[in-house]
């Protein structure tokens, strides 16, 4: 408890900087490597002849979208070209097109849903031009379409920022160093970053094993930073070698929350009202401790069967490292799939059905603070709609920052919220009767349906983490999820950044007594309310018959 | 004005007998399913009842098993979830058609002005014609005479007569009309009581105003307003959404085992999707216009109504809104070690033949001070009225005396020009009641300067607090008039207006509105003459008074015709109230779903999962009661808030965030809790009689 406690604390404090840093890396203010930065940035600009105007919503998408195609394609013939290209030492051999398809729309879309196996499947080459390259680019550009959306909101500009420019910003100025920080700080507890191929070394009882290796710390720190969360290995961030000690979870975990929840504050920034973001920080932070509560709750209190059994200690250690512990295991659990980062350093299908129920919450909600950028938009979509129905039981058609909420961007708001619930649950009928789906189910009961629900809402909350216990790997899986990951990210985006181009267009209107406040506690109260109303009503029914069916036939 | 304002709302009972009758026709009418298209939630229960009969008629058509249909009685189970289907598109229906009905009774009222009459046309030549009044187009000429129905709307372009406006006002006392003055248009179905009018037709037959409002009225021409379109898209997204939860259920139960009874996921279906706003949405909005039109003002759309609650800024007139508009004699001053008495006596014997509201307040006031002039009897003195020229008036007596009362110069220039000297007190006491905003009336006999009387633009009471109450709600108020700033700023202190415009200009007024929208602010405003027509036409909500010119009640998007400005401020807590209603019982619709869900699910699930029993925390009797018992709730619940849907929700100017935190107390935590209440007590009630049928 005082450890998760102390671990939040010191988390809040590196927040607002973050946040502070971020918005002048937005807003094109002064950062402290600027003479540097400005530098490596006009470099950039000048090769790749970079226009730097700004741009409406739909050129920045379009923009957005042109270029994520593009790398989606190089990544795809570098993943099937591997076997015949350099830094390969261990020889791994080229990926079938499904899974090559598979596993780039994973990483562009910043999911890292892994049906491959890392440390066999891909070649060096492969996991820096591809899984690096694009946790970096892929963070950039959720990065990117967030202020875009941020701007549109605030409207102090007439445009909503140039795509280009953005991504070129947060990669100097934040990714890459901050990376670098992270990679070094890794390698000190003992992550390896080597081109060398694997070894083979005589363990205690005297038999051979190999162990991979890597550029295991420099995946590992964007993986986080970016809220990535593909491994290197595939156990993950349970993995000795990319998780070996407490302080390397500690500041995984850190760089992994810091800056979705930047973000909010950024948005605060940006909007001139550090409020406005105050206000959707503390609902987010309010959404995401009751998941901690309920997850760590949960497994503390572990399994009756086992403890009848006489087989349990202080809770459900199953499945978890025990250089973790419970606490820094539900910590993590919590935070990956609430920032929608992925990376797991405990087993998320052996947690208890409650225990594990919260991921999933997280990922279905996909707004407690939720992916790089990504996270604040979706919670936007919830700010608008919070602010439609509260707003009118003020008397006044509902507003936003000064912004009329009308037809058009409810239209826009509920293409979002219906998308997510359609990808999710439609795609899970799809894998809970379609012998596809049900023949790669390790349990053919509650916990199977667990399992696919949550695949499903990993993939569509561009999560990527795996409740495992699923043979994933299967043209079902890699076709359905890659539609499920392609339409949740850029349909999402497209759609949001809708809503900002509408907004931003707007006439704005002054605020006055008769205005609902959206900067106090009791909007924050009521956007917690909204979430959990939309977000249970919604998928009450499906993890009825998962995790809380589970929940009750083990306890009841 | 606020307990005028009550008065008619208690006048006006929720149902009569008429109305009940004609909307329960209509509501069965309405079920037609290519009219409840346009409300996609309720279409949505309708097909469900559709599909229920189906499952009546054949309950294995859906894919239950024989076995389940021959245990469970399904057949007749099935029969009554289709009737609580039905029961719930009606209810909806009834919903709408009785706020329908209560427009149009407003409406036949009116129509009886609009039987056919005849109409003397006057041809080119000047020869009258008698033709009948549908016939007249726009630019006809007619003549109306007294006792006759002014056959259509139009402006008076000769004549001055008294038109009987009662049959669209209510209200019996005659009003004046005459051309080429700010009122000089008259509306289609008035009637002269004296005198006659030479009438200029405006509109075109079908097009008058009475027209346009029988049909608004009527909800007939009823468009859907932005914020109810915006509202709709909610409620059909979650439609959908449910939809989508519901038909994935299916398949998740099959994975789990268990084949869900068909009627089981259409109740589900039903329960969870918005009914209940979506039952009562026009209601609503028909309601809310209705609401309007019971107070006597015509909203030309329900956007204007509903912009009216968006309203932050108000520009008002100050004469005749803030004030009376006449200055009235408000005390006496004497000057010069002048007697007050006889300041009075001399006052008011200059005033006795003055019919100005100036004059009249004189003696009246000076009445109840005690001055010694009788009724003069017999004497009849010759009385001079003021004009712009000597900017005074007065009495000259038989005596000789001659009594002036006017502008402190004029009565000045006048008693120096014939000898008499100027006391020295004067021009402070001109000067001090200036300062207060008021008219200084110098009063001199003969060559003799006697005092001062203090003319006051009079504040109409409770007006102070009303703009309190705006000010709360977030309204700033401006006032606009022709006097100079210094009588302006007394008149915006005294009335607690927030701003002021002196020495205002129509043109004035048009930039004050522009300032204000650019500053985003949503501007409403007031008018009558021509020259508010523009203004009218700028601001956000423009209200014109029926007493008004026809160019200003065309600029304007409502037509208050009581002809009261002050009315304005009723309007836009109206326009608000609606609002509220709207957001509050999509709350309460939302929020009703918490407890369907505690009673569907375990119920749904009890068979493949035992323990599912433990989230039954309301104890109902049985799977079958459960879903039935919140089917009736979900049912019963639109016929129980019609009369919300109807008044609106209770409505007390406060700031935002109290006015949300008791909303969303009452109707946000009130329904998440009381379908708990109300779904147990049903489920009390309909579990032995299920028992009964062999349910």
């Amino acid at each position: 408890m005082l450890q998760i406690a102390l671990t939040l604390a010191i988390f809040l404090l590196a927040v607002i900087p973050a946040g502070t840093y971020m918005y002048h890396i937005a807003a094109g203010e002064k950062t402290f490597g600027d003479p540097f930065f400005d530098r490596v940035d006009q470099g950039i600009y000048r090769l790749c002849r970079i226009d730097r105007r700004g741009m409406g919503w739909k050129e920045y998408m379009g923009n957005l979208v042109l270029t994520n195609g593009v790398m989606i394609l190089m990544g795809y013939f570098l993943l099937r070209f591997q076997g015949r290209l350099f830094l390969n030492p261990n020889g791994a051999a080229g990926m079938g097109p499904v899974l090559s398809l598979h596993t780039v729309i994973s990483f562009m879309t910043n999911t890292n849903m892994q049906h491959s196996f890392g440390e066999e499947g891909l070649s060096h080459l492969s996991q820096m031009l591809v899984v690096i390259f694009m946790m970096f680019t892929s963070a950039a550009t959720g990065y990117g379409a967030c202020m875009a959306l941020c701007r549109g909101f605030a409207g102090k500009r007439e445009d909503v920022g140039n795509f280009y420019e953005d991504m070129v910003r947060v990669t100097t100025r934040l990714l890459l160093p901050g990376s670098l920080v992270i990679g070094l700080a890794l390698v000190w507890q003992g992550v390896p970053c080597t081109f060398g191929g694997n070894v083979t070394v005589e363990t205690v009882t005297g038999s051979f094993q190999d162990i991979a290796l890597g550029p295991v710390a420099a995946l590992e720190s964007i993986k986080h930073l970016g809220t990535n969360g593909g491994g290197f290995f595939s156990a993950n961030g349970a993995s000795p070698l990319e998780n070996p000690t407490i302080i390397s979870n500690l500041l995984e975990l850190f760089s992994m929350m810091l800056l979705p929840a930047a973000c909010v504050l950024t948005f605060g920034k940006m909007a001139s009202k550090g409020k406005q973001g105050r206000a959707i920080f503390a609902a987010m932070a309010i959404l995401f401790l009751a998941g901690l509560a309920l997850c760590y709750g949960s497994e503390m209190a572990g399994n009756p069967r086992l403890a009848q059994a006489g087989l349990q200690g202080p809770g459900s250690y199953e499945g978890k490292e025990v250089r973790f512990g419970i606490d820094q295991s539900a910590l993590f659990t919590a935070a990956t799939s609430a920032f929608t980062t992925g990376s797991v350093n405990n087993m998320h299908s052996t947690l208890t059905p409650l225990g594990g129920m919260v991921p999933m919450l997280h990922m279905m909600m996909n707004c407690v603070f939720g992916g790089m950028g990504t996270g604040l938009m979706n919670m936007m979509m919830y700010v608008v709609l919070t602010v439609f129905i509260c707003g009118l039981m003020v008397g006044r058609t509902p507003e936003y920052l000064g912004k009329k909420i009308e037809g058009r961007e409810m239209r826009l708001v509920v293409l979002v919220l219906v998308l997510h619930p359609l990808l999710i649950l439609g795609f899970s009928a799809a894998g809970a009767v379609l012998p596809a789906g049900m023949e790669t189910l390790a349990n053919r009961d509650f916990h199977g349906f667990s399992e696919i629900l949550y695949e499903f809402s990993s993939a569509a909350a561009n999560n990527g983490s795996g409740f495992e216990g699923l043979e994933d790997n299967t043209g079902f899986w890699n076709i359905t999820t890659g539609i499920v990951m392609l339409l949740g990210r850029y349909v999402s985006l497209a759609a949001q950044l809708a809503v900002a181009g509408s907004l931003l267009a707007k006439r704005r209107v002054k605020a006055s007594a008769g205005t609902m406040p959206t900067d106090n506690g009791l909007f924050t109260v009521l956007l917690v309310f909204i979430v959990y109303i939309f977000a249970g009503l919604t998928f009450v029914p499906a993890l009825a018959l998962g995790p809380v069916a589970e929940h009750l036939t083990l306890w009841f | 004005m606020e307990r005028k304002m009550s008065d008619r709302q208690e006048k006006t009972r929720l149902l009569t007998k008429d109305i009940f009758k004609s909307s329960l026709l209509g509501a069965v009418k309405k079920m037609d399913p290519r009219y409840m298209l346009g409300t996609p939630v309720m279409f949505v229960v309708e097909v469900g009842a559709v599909l229920a009969l189906l499952l009546t008629v054949a309950p294995t058509a859906l894919g239950d098993s024989p076995q389940a249909v021959e245990e469970q009685n399904l057949r007749l189970y099935n029969g009554i979830v289709c009737g609580l289907l039905f029961l719930t598109v009606l209810f909806a229906n009834f919903a709408e058609s009785v706020a329908e009905g209560r427009g149009k009774a407003q409406a036949a009222s009116m129509k009886k002005t609009r039987q056919d009459t005849g109409a003397r046309l006057l041809g080119p030549d000047g020869k009258e014609t008698a033709v009948s009044a549908s016939l007249l187009k726009r630019g006809d000429v007619v003549l109306v005479k007294a006792g006759e129905v002014i056959p259509g709307d139009g402006e008076v372009i000769e004549g001055i007569a008294s038109v009987d406006e009662s049959a669209i006002t209510g209200e019996s006392a005659p009003v004046t009309r005459e051309a080429g003055t700010d009122f000089s248009s008259v509306t289609g179905g008035t009637t002269v009581v004296s005198d006659w009018l030479k009438v200029e037709i405006t509109s075109q037959p079908g097009e008058s105003f009475l027209d346009k409002m029988i049909s608004l009225v009527e909800g007939a021409s009823r468009q859907k307003t932005p914020n109810e379109i915006a509202l709709n898209t909610l409620l059909t997204a979650l439609t959908v959404i449910f939809l989508l939860v519901v038909a994935t259920l299916y398949p998740f139960a099959l994975y789990a085992g268990v084949r869900l009874p068909a009627s089981a996921m259409i109740a589900l279906l039903v329960c969870l999707i918005p009914t209940t706003i979506g039952g009562l949405l026009s209601a609503i909005g028909i309601a809310g216009m209705d609401r309007v039109t019971r107070f006597h003002v015509i909203a030309m759309s329900g956007k204007a109504v509903e912009a009216c609650g968006d309203v932050d800024t108000m520009i008002l007139d100050k004469t005749g809104t803030i004030t009376f508009g006449n200055r009235l004699a408000a005390d006496f001053y004497p000057v010069g070690g002048k007697k007050k008495e006889d300041l009075i006596d001399y006052a008011v014997l200059s005033s006795l033949y003055d019919p100005t509201p100036e004059g009249k307040s004189t003696a009246e006031l000076g009445r109840g001070m005690g001055t010694r002039v009788g009724e003069m009897e017999g004497e009849e003195p010759e009385f001079l009225p003021f004009t712009a020229q000597s900017k005074m008036s007065g009495v000259n007596l038989k005596s000789g005396v001659r009594i002036r009362k006017g502008a402190a110069e004029a009565i000045k220039e006048m008693v120096r020009a014939e000898g008499g000297s100027i006391p020295e007190d004067l021009d402070s006491v001109v000067s001090e009641i200036s300062g207060w905003g008021g008219t200084p009336l110098v009063v001199a006999a003969d060559h003799e300067i006697y005092g001062v009387i203090y003319l006051k633009d009079t504040v109409k009471p409770g007006l102070a607090e009303r703009f309190q109450r705006l000010r709360d709600m977030g309204i700033k108020t401006i006032m606009c008039t022709g006097d100079n700033p210094l009588t302006a700023a007394t008149i915006a202190k005294e009335a607690g207006v927030d701003g002021f415009l002196a020495e205002c200009r129509p043109e004035d007024k048009i930039e004050a509105i522009k300032k204000e929208q650019a500053e985003g602010k949503l501007v409403a405003m007031t008018g009558d003459g021509t020259n508010d027509a523009p203004a009218l036409a700028q601001a956000d909500v423009g209200l014109a008074m029926n007493s008004g010119t026809s160019a200003a009640k065309e600029a304007a998007n409502m037509v208050d015709l009581d002809s009261d400005p002050t009315k304005i401020l009723e309007v836009v807590e109206i326009g608000k109230q609606l609002l509220i209603t709207r957001g509050s019982l999509t709350t309460f619709s939302i929020a009703n779903d918490v407890a369907k869900y505690f009673a569907i699910i375990p119920a749904m699930f009890t068979l493949v999962v035992p323990q599912m029993q433990v989230l039954n925390i309301m104890r109902l009797a049985t799977p079958m009661s459960a879903i039935l018992s919140a089917l009736i709730f979900n049912a019963v619940i639109i016929p129980c808030l019609i009369p919300i849907a109807m008044r609106g929700v209770k409505y007390r100017p406060m700031s935002a965030e109290k006015l949300l935190l008791k909303n969303m107390g009452i109707y946000g935590l009130g329904g998440i809790l009381s379908p708990f209440i109300g779904i147990k007590l049903i489920d009390l009630l309909t579990a032995p009689v299920l028992e009964l049928l062999g349910i």
